[in-house]
């Protein structure tokens, strides 16, 4: 029913709690995880504890190393908290601490927070989805949280979250991949982006591409990463565009997009540019480093021309 | 309007009714912070899911809102006292109210109080003070707009009757005819700044001049009504134009509300002055309103004394 070793995922992430707060933060989390995980906390405990958690463990950021996320991701492919703060471990581990065996009063309390929670709490809920028992429960929540207008909340969801790949039907994951281009985040922080792309995501692509040029605003050149796979005899003039614009990345990621093609017209425009493809095939370029890049670019980062 | 560049706090705003354009303003006039009061929506709620989603709303969404013009928004949590008649809805939001007593930015319970004065009310009234008191809150005391003399006294000595220090007590919306009771008694003495009713804000300088500022602050209570979201730096100049000195006018239109509030521990300067110590998650210019084309442009900002315009991208 857990997604994880519930047991080696709450040590680990106690571990790389413990460091980031204080003695008495330390104490509090313990008192109140044993409490919940007893079961003879009532709802109310478990609920005041949730909310009042940055009280006393406050808010620092985790400091991770390479072998801490390295652990993260052996315990749970994709999970990464290399963002996450304090508090928001603190609560992670009270969600890992319910009584779980009764599948419907466990959705039920975290529905119950969800309904009632604050910005804090939210990236906290959302960014605990892939730890979850009963996941299948909260593809609609998943969903939810997609249609969030706050920051934070949207990034806790959409990105460095594996759970919306593996949970969320193609009609929500598409919205995601595309709001969160619409609202200037990096898609290479979306887990899974590769393995979901499909036919109906590139024609939204596409079109929102076509958008954006008709008003005169620019592109992120990581727009075109899960379009490679589906280049037709429509797209391939998207890509014959991106060839000839003046930045550099849109050029590069039109080598990307070549380069992940079976399309005919496609492979001939990637041999059209052999300094591009040598640079592709040698590994050298690649989707990370134009997510990186493009991210600094101040033009793609927000509507504001 | 010259503030001397004054920072401002108005403690006791309803910005749920107010647009973003107040809130630019509200900026540019050196307004920092903001206290929310959960209160009535000028016609009473029917079902307890509607003051579910409106409390979340204060914890969640205004207080994003709030953040993305540079103003840190606090809230005060509780069963406003003309909706405390319904009493089986009364009992459900009761059950609701711990549930966000301590979220985050929860500086106090209120506005709670009296309004007709009913039993009701003040069962409710006082079910409500034992929650501040074991939650060690302070409590924001809304006083009847009738019969306001009787129910200020009868708010403060209810409030005493359950073992609530005044220095937890913020009284609100008083008048030259209550304020030497209240401050008498050791309660925070607040006054609401409207454009024609409660206090105007010359008689507002009065005040301060014949009561001094021990204790006192000033706020706008703009709401769905006739009122105005900068009557605290409105205040705020005139005073300092009157001849009140500077330091005056910090307390009754900063620290004041800031010493009061602050009791939660849920509200402290450095909020607004290093906001990225307090969380690095809430950089207000590099987390914004989700919507594509129309962001708000926030940059530097600095108080502005010309015309206030609104820079929306479209």
């Amino acid at each position: 029913m857990y997604q994880a070793d519930i047991s080696a995922t709450k040590a680990f992430l106690k571990g790389i709690f413990e460091r980031s707060t204080t003695p008495q933060g330390r104490a509090w989390l313990t008192q109140k995880t044993e409490l919940v995980s007893s079961g003879s906390a009532k709802e109310k405990d478990f609920y005041l504890a949730f909310s009042a958690a940055p009280r006393f463990v406050g808010k620092e950021h985790l400091q991770l190393t390479e072998a801490d996320l390295a652990q993260a991701d052996a315990l749970r492919a994709g999970f990464n908290p290399s963002r996450w703060t304090a508090d928001q471990a603190a609560r992670t581990l009270l969600l890992l601490s319910l009584p779980a065996q009764d599948a419907d009063a466990f959705v039920k309390q975290v529905e119950t927070l969800f309904g009632t929670a604050d910005m804090g709490e939210q990236v906290a809920l959302y960014g605990s989805l892939p730890l979850l028992p009963y996941p299948e429960r909260f593809s609609k929540r998943a969903s939810e949280g997609v249609r969030t207008n706050i920051g934070d909340v949207y990034e806790a969801v959409a990105l460095d979250n594996p759970f919306p790949s593996e949970y969320m039907e193609e009609d929500a994951w598409n919205q995601l991949v595309l709001k969160t281009l619409f609202v200037g985040k990096p898609l290479y922080r979306i887990h899974g982006l590769d393995q979901r792309s499909n036919s109906e995501l590139t024609r939204m692509l596409s079109d929102y591409a076509h958008e954006r040029w008709a008003a005169g605003r620019p592109v992120s050149p990581e727009l075109w990463r899960t379009v490679g796979p589906f280049i037709d005899e429509h797209t391939i003039h998207d890509i014959q565009r991106l060839f000839s614009q003046p930045d550099e990345l849109e050029r590069e990621a039109a080598a990307l997009a070549c380069a992940q093609s079976s399309f005919g017209p496609a492979r001939e425009l990637l041999n059209s540019h052999p300094d591009l493809k040598q640079q592709v095939e040698s590994g050298e370029l690649n989707w990370g480093y134009i997510g990186r890049n493009a991210t600094m670019q101040e033009p793609y980062k927000v509507d504001r021309t | 309007m010259n503030t001397q560049n004054l920072m401002l706090i108005d403690p006791h705003i309803h910005m749920t009714s107010r647009t973003t354009d107040d809130y630019e303003r509200m900026r540019k006039a050196g307004i920092v912070a903001i206290i929310e009061p959960a209160f009535w929506l000028g016609q009473p709620r029917t079902d307890v899911g509607s003051f579910k989603d409106y409390y979340s709303s204060l914890v969640g969404w205004e207080r994003f809102r709030a953040s993305q013009f540079g103003i840190k928004h606090y809230c005060t949590i509780g069963l406003n006292s003309k909706e405390a008649n319904n009493e089986a809805l009364a009992e459900q939001v009761m059950e609701l109210l711990p549930l966000f007593i301590y979220k985050e930015g929860v500086v106090g319970v209120g506005e709670i109080g009296y309004d007709d004065q009913t039993p009701t009310e003040d069962k409710y009234y006082r079910l409500q003070l034992e929650l501040a008191k074991e939650t060690n809150m302070p409590v924001q005391i809304h006083t009847p707009h009738r019969d306001k003399k009787s129910g200020t006294i009868r708010s403060m000595e209810v409030s005493l009757e359950h073992g609530i220090a005044p220095d937890m007590v913020i009284v609100d919306h008083n008048n030259e005819e209550t304020v030497k009771d209240v401050l008498d008694r050791g309660f925070w003495a607040a006054f609401t700044i409207y454009p024609n009713s409660k206090m105007g804000n010359e008689r507002m300088v009065e005040v301060v001049k014949q009561y001094g500022t021990e204790r006192i602050m000033v706020n706008s209570a703009a709401d769905w009504g006739i009122s105005d979201p900068l009557s605290v730096p409105k205040t705020a100049a005139l005073m300092l134009e009157r001849g009140i000195s500077l330091e005056d006018v910090r307390k009754v239109c900063y620290q004041n509300a800031l010493d009061a509030f602050g009791k939660s521990g849920q509200m402290h300067e450095s909020d607004w002055l290093t906001p990225a110590t307090v969380d690095q998650r809430e950089k207000f210019s590099g987390s914004t309103v989700l919507r594509g084309g129309q962001t708000p442009v926030v940059g530097e900002l600095e108080n502005d004394e010309g015309e206030f315009g609104s820079k929306f991208i479209r």
